[in-house]
């Protein structure tokens, strides 16, 4: 699925400008993912998509509006060289798969790119690379798979 | 591999022989927390995953935020808290001041690992706990296995060396701090607070440290305990310590007695400045408490500066000891006396103004002075106004000039 990239430190408030934090309406906040700093994002973004982006990913305030408006907009998963300490808790316990690239000046805005979370790659179909990622172990994959920390508790439980 | 003390702590609670920065581990936990502010959300996610509460003596709660309730919509969140509380029969409730203090006072031992739904819950840290704030979503994940995930962080130690000057206190050590590595310094980090300044640091000094490690991005911020550590927590706990050569991504020091009183500037933590260089500044009302310096220690300064002056007519003080022990201390010991004498206004123990929702909210254009530990535009109130963040030394001595005092003036 498409790329859509991004410069190093992006903020919650770029992700879910304050004023339309006031919903906690999924399908809301998912209309609402980068509307004013790339307004082409929430208008275009498909259902698969990926966010590759730089260093810093999610900084600024710790609100969780941002990483549930990213996977209601269809996000797969957000791969950067690196996240916010409060962003990428976040992430991981409202279930949008998240993953660390050293190498994200490889994918270019709009390449087509697939995960493969076995291998710890992502194929770069447009270039034609596979480049590798860090996945996070086996537990920290199966709460974000699950759709988060409540899916997750509500079936299983930490070994 | 030599080991910090964080990643000593989070071994052993994970039972792992040893951990590393990044690595992924799954925790015990002692105690877990939540207030009225961040309760009902706490309350609503752990009704959604739908299990059993695991350990009810492990979960401590609060109403501090806006207790006693300011008005109806405060009044209906403490009703929401009140009767999961009574539901689940969960028996460690306090009305008596401030989650973390009263963590502190009765609570943690060195060694514990505390989580609580507020960002501050790294004040414990000063007792050789592993202590962080966590989302009210993670809160309800504990509640329901006693479990919870955490990356180890990277480590950062700070040592501070020599002694302080007069005048000069742990908050303005803190602050000092917070200008130099500035509020995204620490980020992710543990940081350890070391050092011959921190040795001989009382139990009050270290929580108003470690209660600003937030604010420099830090993930908990930690004090190996000591022989103080031992006396105050009961002789209790597992003391942990970093090994002589264990490794930090990034080291510090500081000379403690190269500074006098700093101040932070509105709007930022780390916009520190020294005392002589905003001195002047007209101010509205002057605020000491919290649980960055509500203690009695605190108070007892506030009391000796005001002893033979009075708090200037167009100026309001206002004091807040951050537990009923600190308040009942203080009043024995005659500093709630004094203070009222000087014409401040004693609160019951509670986060008061801190957070702008009651006891002493700013208007448009208004300016305070305060001990706690941010100073975001708009947290007292109006979003025109101003927080200039000092130590309880320094907000005092402003009371009494109705502008920012240096407070070597009154001491
Ligand atoms: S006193 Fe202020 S900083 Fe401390 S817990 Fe209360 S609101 Fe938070």
């Amino acid at each position: 699925m498409k790329a859509w990239k991004f410069e190093d430190n992006i903020n919650t408030d770029l992700i879910t400008p304050g004023r339309y934090n006031m919903t906690t309406d999924e399908t809301q906040l998912g209309k609402i993912a980068f509307i004013e700093y790339r307004p082409e994002f929430s208008k275009n973004v498909k259902k698969g998509d990926y966010i590759i982006a730089g260093k810093n990913f999610g900084c600024g305030s710790s609100r969780e509006h941002a990483p549930v408006a990213l996977k209601a907009a269809g996000v797969s998963a957000v791969i950067a060289k690196s996240f916010a300490r409060i962003f990428f808790r976040n992430c991981i316990n409202v279930g949008l798969p998240i993953f660390i690239c050293n190498q994200t000046e490889l994918i270019d805005d709009g390449d087509i790119i697939q995960t493969n979370i076995n291998e710890n790659i992502i194929v770069n179909e447009t270039k034609k690379i596979s480049i590798p990622i860090l996945s996070p172990p086996e537990f920290i994959q199966k709460i974000m798979l699950s759709g988060g920390l409540i899916e997750f508790l509500r079936r299983d439980s930490y070994v | 591999m030599s080991q910090t003390i964080t990643e000593k702590i989070l071994a052993h609670v994970s039972n792992k022989k040893e951990v590393f920065p990044g690595d992924y581990v799954v925790s015990d936990i002692d105690w877990i927390m939540f207030h009225d502010s961040t309760g009902p959300l706490t309350i609503k996610g752990f009704e959604d995953i739908g299990k059993r509460i695991c350990n009810k003596e492990k979960i401590v709660t609060f109403f501090d935020h806006f207790y006693p309730a300011p008005n109806i919509e405060a009044a209906k969140l403490h009703q929401i808290s009140r009767r999961f509380i009574d539901l689940q029969g969960l028996n460690n409730h306090h009305t008596d001041g401030i989650c973390h203090q009263i963590l502190a006072e009765k609570y943690v031992k060195p060694g514990n690992v505390v989580v609580g739904a507020d960002s501050h819950t790294c004040t414990l840290g000063a007792l050789g706990s592993f202590a962080t704030g966590l989302g009210s979503t993670d809160i309800a994940g504990v509640m329901a296995t006693g479990k919870c995930w955490f990356k180890v962080p990277d480590n950062m130690k700070i040592h501070y060396t020599n002694k302080l000057k007069k005048g000069v206190y742990a908050k303005d050590v803190i602050l000092k701090t917070a200008g130099l590595i500035g509020s995204e310094g620490a980020d992710y980090f543990a940081i350890e607070f070391s050092g011959d300044y921190i040795k001989s640091s009382s139990i009050s000094e270290r929580l108003t440290m470690c209660n600003m490690a937030v604010e420099l991005g830090a993930k908990n911020g930690i004090i190996e305990p000591d022989e103080k550590t031992l006396e105050f927590t009961g002789n209790q706990g597992l003391f942990f310590k970093s090994d002589y050569n264990a490794s930090y991504e990034k080291e510090f020091s500081i000379d403690v007695s190269q500074f006098g009183p700093q101040i932070a500037c509105p709007n930022s933590v780390d916009n520190v400045k020294p005392v002589e260089e905003v001195a002047g500044t007209p101010i509205d009302q002057a605020f000491i408490g919290t649980c960055t310096n509500g203690r009695l220690d605190d108070i007892e300064i506030v009391a000796r500066i005001l002893k033979s002056y009075k708090v200037k007519q167009s100026t309001r003080l206002i004091v807040i000891p951050a537990s009923m022990n600190v308040y009942l201390r203080a009043f024995q010991k005659g500093y709630i006396q004094i203070i009222s004498s000087a014409g401040g206004i004693i609160s019951s123990p509670s986060c008061g103004p801190c957070i702008g929702r009651h006891n002493g909210v700013l208007a448009d254009g208004e300016v305070c002075i305060s001990t706690q530990n941010r100073n975001f535009n708009g947290r007292m109130g109006s979003p025109k106004s101003m927080i200039y963040l000092s130590s309880p030394a320094s907000a005092a001595a402003s009371a009494i000039t109705g502008e920012i005092t240096d407070p070597r003036d009154y001491l």
